[in-house]
């Protein structure tokens, strides 16, 4: 039998916990204008894929690592919030090895196909998928072009507290929002940097003084279906 | 005009075991639902390249039929063709049952189906799927008030605006499916203001032989007359339908492959050798087009019942078929990442995906078939919705030139 005193004690835990939590995302939203003197950041990435070794994984692995997702044994079925695409020219034969996730475009097909809102954007440009409206009807993945969205087909163990999952919704790349909301990088830029490649390079694409910003100004980089007018946050270098 | 006198179905035996295997099927669907909920959909045959399977199947056939369906009323109301008339309460009767049927299934194929309330309550009116929840809903109150406005005493005046009303809605209620696919940017396989007219035109012919399959089998189990003549002028409708169908998915096709950038996707679906070009060709275009078509328009040997009551089965089978080639085909082609280049990946980039339909998905798509039916026939038991004769002596069979002798 609960006591009043308990019922209370337990309220108010209940009750401070939630402040917390709200006020965790409100200072993160005030943080990130005032860094960036009221000018929209929006966050992206530039690979260059000419520093992208075949048959190197090390971003998958450490993305796959960071977020809890993995390979369970069915192959058709796993998620796969990164992958490494082959590219080939089938004339020349020349080929490429490259990265691909969520673009986190500026105009996400996703985003306007979902019918409860689940699929957004933060202000920052980050897409994500809202677990608690995801009713599972992939027509986000219908919508992708970049078959960047995966559908979580059975149930999960050993989630991380920091990336939630949820069986029966879909999801792809963060962005590693949760490391990016506290200053860090997303966890392959990291991996791809300590393993002394430095094919990726992340940043706020619309600060001209970044460094992604700088580089995307000097050198010429393609977009994955660029034609389709989506914009994505994700440019490629030397593909 | 000639009155039309409605009676509701007898409880006999027969209606009872029918009911009871409906029921069966029903429990049946529900019970492979719960599978795929508990289990996940892994147990399916989808994966996350074939994202939308069997059950999209049969909910977007059922959904697509019913809002066909319900073109018999609108031929009485809008038209003003007093033959259709006794057969306009069915008619909404049926367009109710097979759009619940449909959504059943769709619902019940969500990742998170026990989130309904949640698509009833956040709305992204970006999104086609949304409009739909609104297009479906919508069609719900539409068609009983219209229902309403036919077997309410004294509400004769309203029957016309509200047939007017609902065929207005039909048709954007079907567009509104078609474009699910054709506002598909990054499927070549969709991705055309076409699937629209062409969803339209599938509804009317799969609709309309669906009724004819529907109401010969509720006449003859109830006892009831339906008349040859009346068979022939709905045979002959239907004809018309299916050579509208021919004809939206030969446009659909031919400008497709004008354009080189979909010449992938047009060949391997109409000239490849996988199961989807066999489908395509033999179910789709022979046995759900060209046969029927021929069958229900021969005029010089005559169009006989049964070769109706084949056309109309011919109709459902090949229009079945086209569904699945249109979701299930779209999707196993691959999306371009990088148009004209090869690419690979161990998430099945660039290659052609494979898709085995498993019996949960099947018992799932028929539990909506039969939950369907089953409201139907509790409907006709319930309301009067089926007239006590569609003789031709008891309809108005208004003079029109003969093209084949009922044999």
């Amino acid at each position: 039998m609960t006591t009043r005193r308990q019922f209370l004690r337990n309220t108010g835990a209940f009750t401070a916990t939630l402040t917390g939590g709200a006020t965790l995302i409100a200072f993160a939203e005030t943080q990130a204008k005032s860094d960036t003197g009221g000018r929209k950041t929006r966050w992206g990435l530039l690979i260059d894929v000419a520093r992208c070794p075949d048959g190197c994984s090390t971003c998958v692995s450490a993305c796959s690592e960071e977020n809890g997702w993995g390979d369970t044994g069915n192959r058709l079925t796993d998620a796969q919030w990164i992958r490494k695409v082959m590219v080939t020219d089938p004339q020349s034969k020349l080929s490429r090895s490259l990265p691909v996730m969520c673009q986190h475009c500026a105009e996400p097909p996703c985003v306007d196909v979902c019918p409860t809102g689940a699929s957004f954007k933060r202000a920052d440009g980050i897409v994500l998928v809202d677990k608690h409206i995801c009713i599972g009807c992939r027509y986000c993945m219908m919508a992708c072009p970049y078959k960047a969205r995966s559908f979580i087909h059975e149930p999960l163990q050993d989630q991380k507290s920091h990336a939630p999952r949820g069986k029966g919704t879909v999801e792809s790349c963060t962005l590693c929002v949760h490391r990016v909301d506290l200053g860090r990088l997303p966890a392959c830029v990291e991996a791809c940097a300590a393993a002394g490649h430095d094919a990726m390079l992340f940043g706020d694409i619309n600060d001209p003084e970044s460094e992604i910003s700088k580089r995307i100004a000097q050198h010429p980089v393609r977009k994955i279906r660029a034609d389709l007018g989506t914009d994505p946050g994700v440019s490629y270098e030397n593909l | 005009m000639k009155r039309t006198v409605y009676r509701e179905l007898n409880l006999s035996p027969g209606l009872l075991l029918i009911l009871g295997l409906l029921g069966l099927v029903v429990a049946a669907g529900l019970g492979a639902a719960w599978y795929m909920e508990y289990y996940g959909h892994v147990v399916t045959g989808m994966n996350n390249q074939i994202v939308w399977g069997l059950p999209h199947v049969f909910a977007i056939f059922l959904i697509v039929a019913a809002s066909g369906v319900l073109n018999v009323a609108s031929l009485a109301s809008v038209f003003n063709r007093a033959l259709y008339k006794p057969m306009a309460r069915l008619s909404g009767l049926l367009a109710i049952s097979l759009l619940a049927g449909g959504l059943a299934v769709l619902v019940l194929d969500l990742g998170r189906p026990d989130r309904l309330i949640v698509a009833m309550t956040h709305f992204n009116f970006k999104s086609i799927f949304a409009w739909n929840i609104f297009l479906y809903t919508g069609f719900f109150v539409i068609v009983a008030a219209y229902l309403f406005t036919q077997m309410g005493r004294g509400f004769g005046r309203f029957v016309r605006p509200a047939g007017w009303v609902a065929f207005v809605w039909r048709l954007a209620l079907t567009t509104g499916t078609g474009s699910i696919f054709g506002w598909l940017v990054a499927r070549e396989a969709y991705d055309a203001a076409i699937m629209a007219p062409l969803f339209i035109a599938m509804s009317l012919s799969f609709g309309l032989a669906v009724f004819i399959l529907f109401t010969l089998r509720s006449c003859a189990l109830s006892g009831r007359e339906f008349g040859q003549d009346l068979l022939l002028r709905l045979g002959r409708l239907l004809g018309l339908f299916i050579a509208a169908v021919l004809y939206f998915t030969a446009v659909q096709h031919l400008t497709a492959l004008y354009a080189s950038e979909h010449r992938g996707v047009e060949g391997f679906l109409l000239f490849g050798d996988s199961i989807y070009t066999t489908m395509f060709w033999t179910g789709q275009v022979l046995i759900g087009g060209v046969v029927p078509l021929v069958l229900v328009t021969l005029p010089t040997h005559g169009v006989s019942r049964v070769a109706i009551k084949l056309a109309s089965t011919l109709v459902i089978v090949g229009g079945f078929v086209q569904v699945y080639v249109i979701v299930i085909g779209g999707q196993v082609y691959p999306l371009a990442l990088f148009p004209g280049m090869e690419v690979s990946s161990s998430f099945q980039d660039g290659v052609i995906a494979g898709y085995q339909p498993s019996l949960p998905e099947f018992l799932l798509g028929m539990g909506g078939v039969a939950l369907a039916l089953a409201i139907a026939v509790i409907g006709m038991k319930t309301l009067r919705f089926l007239p006590e004769s569609l003789g031709d002596e008891a309809v108005d069979l208004q003079p029109e030139p003969r093209t084949g002798a009922v044999t």
